[in-house]
C-alpha cells in the first residue's frame, strides 16, 4: 500500500534526497576531472569504466527525482 | 496530492489542490508548500547537472575513439642538422599544423623535442638550455629539458615527447609519446 505523507514528512524526504543527489553529483565531478586528466596523459583504460560509473550515477539520480514526483502525486 | 492538513489557503474555486491545474501546484502561494517545490526544483537542476557530466564523459570517450582511429603520425622532416646550433632551438608543427612543438639541440649529437603546449593551461613553453629546463612564462611552470617532466610550478603531467630520428644530415619527427 502506498502511503500518503504530510507536507513536513515530504520536506524531510526531499531534503534527504537532495543531500544524496548532491553527493552523487560531486562524485561525478571528481570522476570527470580524473578521467580528463587520464585522457590528456594518454591513459585510456579508465575512460569506459568511468563513463559507465557516471551513467549509473545519473540513473540513481533520475530514480530519486522520479521518486519525488511520485511521492507528490500521492 | 496534498495532505488535507497541509492545505493552508483555499484556491478561488474552492476545489481541493489535487483537482487544480498543474501550474497552481507548481507556483504555490503558501510558504511551506513553496519550500518543498523549491527543493524539488533544485534537485531537478542537480539531476540535469548530472546528465551534463555524463555528456562530458561520453565526449571524452568519443575523443579517445577518434584519437585511436587516427593511427600513427607520419614521419616528417624538421630541419637540417646544420641549421640548428648547439644550444639552439627551433619550433615546428607536428603532427598537425596546429600542434606546435619545440626542438632543442643540447649537444653535438643530442636533440630533444616536445610539444610546446604547457600541460597546465597550454601556454607555449620556452627553452632555457643553460638552466637545463623549459619554462612556461604564464604561471612559472618548469620542465626538465632532458625528460620533459615537470619540476616546479602548477604543471603535473610531462610534456608530450616527439620521437626523433637523424638520417642523411637531417632530423625527422617520427611519433608523439603522450605520458601520464
Amino acid at each position: 500500500m502506498k502511503r500518503s505523507f504530510s507536507r513536513h514528512q515530504k520536506l524531510t524526504i526531499v531534503n534527504g534526497i537532495l543531500a544524496i543527489v548532491g553527493m552523487i553529483v560531486v562524485l561525478q565531478l571528481w570522476l570527470l576531472s580524473a578521467t580528463m586528466n587520464a585522457f590528456l596523459g594518454g591513459e585510456e583504460s579508465v575512460i569506459i569504466p568511468a563513463l559507465v560509473g557516471s551513467v549509473v550515477c545519473l540513473a540513481l539520480n533520475a530514480g530519486l527525482l522520479w521518486y519525488i514526483y511520485q511521492m507528490e502525486r500521492r | 496530492m496534498m495532505h488535507p492538513s497541509d492545505q493552508l489557503s483555499v484556491p478561488p474555486d474552492g476545489r481541493p489542490y489535487h483537482d487544480q491545474p498543474q501550474w497552481r501546484n507548481d507556483f504555490p502561494i503558501d510558504w511551506p508548500q513553496d519550500e518543498l517545490v523549491a527543493r524539488r526544483d533544485f534537485t531537478k537542476f542537480l539531476v540535469l547537472t548530472s546528465f551534463a557530466f555524463v555528456v562530458g564523459q561520453a565526449w571524452i570517450a568519443f575523443e579517445n575513439f577518434v584519437r585511436k582511429r587516427r593511427g600513427a603520425p607520419p614521419i616528417r622532416k624538421i630541419a637540417d642538422l646544420a641549421a640548428i646550433p648547439i644550444g639552439g632551438a627551433i619550433t615546428f608543427a607536428y603532427p598537425d599544423p596546429h600542434d606546435d612543438c619545440i626542438l632543442v639541440r643540447t649537444a653535438e649529437q643530442r636533440f630533444v623535442a616536445y610539444s610546446q603546449k604547457c600541460t597546465h593551461l597550454s601556454c607555449a613553453v620556452t627553452p632555457q638550455v643553460e638552466k637545463n629546463c623549459l619554462q612556461c612564462p604564464c604561471h612559472h611552470g618548469f620542465f626538465d629539458l632532458a625528460t620533459g617532466t615537470p619540476t616546479a610550478g602548477p604543471p603535473r603531467r610531462p610534456l608530450p615527447r616527439i620521437a626523433l630520428q637523424i638520417r642523411d644530415g637531417a632530423i625527422y619527427a617520427t611519433g608523439v609519446e603522450v605520458r601520464a
